[in-house]
């Protein structure tokens, strides 16, 4: 287990050094500077400005400098905002991007796997087309489409819910159902389809001859078999909530992390993209890996490699 | 007499689908007393696992259908019972070994918890009390460790001990009817014999009645104290053991007893096969079922359904052949060779 552990660990560490690099180039090519933007600066300060952040020196002193200071973690000052240092900039708007990523996901998660359950205990029945049409839908509409049609229905026509900014949990809502009504869809349709697969199974039937009642067989038997795949769906999920949030902050002018790291592409501000990237980079790699850990817990069947057979 | 445990009377189970009704069951009956073993024999898709789901209404509705008939458990008809009162009975009076151990164990669940889960579904006794018992019943159904094996899951076990764990979770509430549906179908030849053995010991041991259900009559001779042979959702010849290896009546029933695969010396003998393939149950033929395969159909076969005929207190067949007037027809020499040679080698085994 330990062992494996570390195994993970050294991949983890490779595979951040590989994105690490990678948006070094792409920053590095895409057209424009952090001071290009709307104010024209005389071309001296230009230069100054350049000659303190290092953007004159040769790229591989650059590529050097950049590799040192994601090692430490030390981002330095965004070259947009005066003195204002990346970290503090992460500190300050992770938290709220946090509350709205663990709302979206439980409610992807929660309403995803009750839907999928309704449809296949009924299935064929009403309740499963009623539930499958939901599921489509939400798959089907893009996130920020629904955002918009959200925003102006219940929050400007309405009025049940505020239309923007960030002020307690009552904001919270409508950005997060934004986010996670594709993933609510997808989860219900896995659910479903995985759940039947279940039903079917001999030891379902097994279990119905134990004399077990309907629901008991559901929720000791073959739910939990039936939510294999919606644990190994966590890391994408993880994943497609992120980059939701970068569109549904901007909607609904959430001074979320999602919100600076779009901003910051925009200005080419380097250093935020930069302490952003590794930011997301080190959530999502440890995300996949706990999903890992988390379903050989569930599954008996998988061990983990490394890890001593009993 | 003993008691009789369960009765059915003419029951008929349909099934639904898109091209037509598949008539699976068409009126079978049959009585098992106390403490017997009553082995259902019959080609694939005769109706063996229909029938016997049925008894413990685990049929699928949709697409089945209980279109007809009684099952009566001490007395009290089934059918009309709501899945509910259904699930007092399941695994408590009638429990179910199921022919594939690889997948009837739930693989995220430990061996333990799945035997106990029986115990307090239909007994009051407390989870430790659960416990001891289980792990007796492990010992009793052979599994060596049953203390450590409880707490493990059923990855950790072979086809052969995974089987013996569904046996302990069919026992583990007493029930008074163990019906085990091919129960050694997906094992190998080794263990196949070892599981029976086990079989034999329960039914020796407990007052339990089995039905047990089989494609091969071969492994019924030393298990079973009657014998139903089925043919196309009927029961086509019922008698017990003796009967029917030494006086079988129905032409079908020659032809499983000629077909019984014999390991010594199958270079030399020449198998006894029945031609053809079972008819369609979505159209049923007219007149006897087995006709088309039939080398001594007679005319009347095509047009008339044969009654059961008695041919002793115990022994019933369904065919035209025993009928008065019909010519006097007897099993093919090599099916009596194939037979004899067959019941030479158990006695073998016996001594
Ligand atoms: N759910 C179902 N829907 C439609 N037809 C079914 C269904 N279950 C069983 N049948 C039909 O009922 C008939 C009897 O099947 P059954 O499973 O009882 O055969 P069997 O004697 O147990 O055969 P085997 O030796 O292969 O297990 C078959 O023709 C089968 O196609
Ligand atoms: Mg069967």
């Amino acid at each position: 287990m330990f062992k494996y552990i570390l195994k993970r660990l050294g991949y983890m560490l490779l595979a951040l050094f590989v994105i690490v690099t990678v948006t070094f180039f792409l920053m590095r090519l895409a057209p424009g500077s952090p001071f290009a933007s709307e104010r024209n600066f005389p071309p001296a300060i230009e230069e100054k400005l350049n000659e303190t952040y290092g953007l004159n020196n040769p790229w591989y002193i650059q590529y050097k400098d950049y590799l040192i200071d994601a090692a430490t973690f030390n981002f330095g000052e965004s070259m947009k905002y005066k003195a204002r240092s990346t970290n503090d900039m992460i500190a300050e708007s992770f938290p709220v991007s946090l509350t709205l990523g663990i709302e979206a996901m439980l409610i992807a998660i929660g309403m995803g796997v009750l839907l999928g359950v309704i449809s296949a205990l009924y299935h064929n029945k009403f309740p499963d087309y009623a539930a499958t049409i939901i599921a489509v839908l939400g798959i089907s509409v893009p996130s920020f489409i629904l955002a918009s049609v959200m925003q102006y229905f219940l929050a400007y026509k309405l009025d049940l819910f505020p239309t923007a900014g960030w002020n307690g949990f009552i904001y919270s809502i409508l950005p997060a159902f934004a986010i996670a009504l594709a993933h609510m869809g997808f989860i219900a349709k896995l659910t479903r389809s995985s759940m039947l697969e279940q039903s079917n199974s001999d030891y379902v039937k097994m279990a119905r001859a134990k004399g077990l009642g309907k629901w008991k067989v559901v929720f000791k038997h073959s739910l939990r078999n039936a939510l294999l795949p919606v644990v190994t769906y966590l890391g994408p999920l993880t994943a497609g909530v992120v980059t939701g949030s970068f569109i549904v902050e901007q909607i609904f002018a959430i001074p979320g992390l999602g919100k600076h790291f779009v901003q910051s592409i925009t200005n080419r501000d380097y250093t935020v993209i930069m302490g952003t990237t590794v930011f997301y980079s080190i959530i999502l790699l440890f995300t996949v890996f706990i999903v890992d850990i988390l379903y050989s817990i569930i599954d008996p069947r998988i061990k983990l490699k490394g890890e001593k057979k009993s | 007499m003993a008691k009789k445990v369960i009765e059915v009377k003419d029951l008929h189970v349909h099934f639904k689908t898109f091209s037509g009704t598949v008539q699976a069951v068409r009126g079978v009956n049959f009585e098992l007393f106390e403490g017997e073993t009553l082995a259902i024999v019959g080609e694939s898709g005769s109706g063996k696992s229909v029938t016997s789901n049925a008894l413990m209404k685990l049929i699928p509705q949709p697409p089945g259908i209980y279109a007809a008939g009684e099952i009566l458990l001490n007395g009290t008809d089934l059918i009309p019972l709501t899945d509910k009162e259904m699930s007092k009975i399941r695994g408590n009076d009638i429990s179910m070994i199921f022919q594939d151990p690889m997948t009837s164990l739930n693989p995220t669940m430990k061996v333990g918890k799945q035997i106990t889960e029986v115990i307090l579904q239909h007994k009051t006794i407390s989870r430790s009390e659960a416990k001891i018992k289980a792990i007796e019943l492990l010992n009793k159904v052979g599994i060596p460790f049953p203390e450590k094996r409880y707490s493990q899951y059923p990855h950790e076990f072979s086809g052969g001990m995974r089987q013996r764990v569904v046996i302990a979770i069919a026992l583990a509430a007493d029930p008074k009817l163990l019906i085990a549906d091919e129960p050694t179908t997906a094992l190998d030849v080794t263990i196949q014999a070892q599981i029976l053995e086990l079989m034999k010991e329960i039914q020796e041991t407990s007052k339990t009645s089995i039905i047990f259900i089989t494609h091969d009559l071969g492994v019924v001779a030393n298990v079973a104290d009657r014998v139903a042979v089925m043919y196309a959702g009927q029961i086509v010849e019922y008698g017990t053991v003796n009967d029917i290896f030494y006086n079988p009546k129905h032409p079908y029933t020659w032809g499983l007893l000629g077909s019984m695969p014999d390991l010594d010396n199958e270079a030399e003998e020449r198998l006894y096969t029945i031609p053809g393939t079972p008819p369609d149950l979505i159209h049923p033929p007219k007149g006897d079922a087995f006709a088309a395969r039939n080398e001594f159909a007679l005319a009347i076969d095509y047009e008339m359904e044969p009654p059961m005929f008695k041919v002793s207190d115990t022994h019933y067949a369904k065919t035209w052949l025993l009928h008065e007037q019909s010519p006097n027809i007897e099993m093919p020499h090599i099916v009596r060779k194939r037979i004899d040679s067959f019941l030479a080698k158990e006695a073998m085994h016996h001594d």
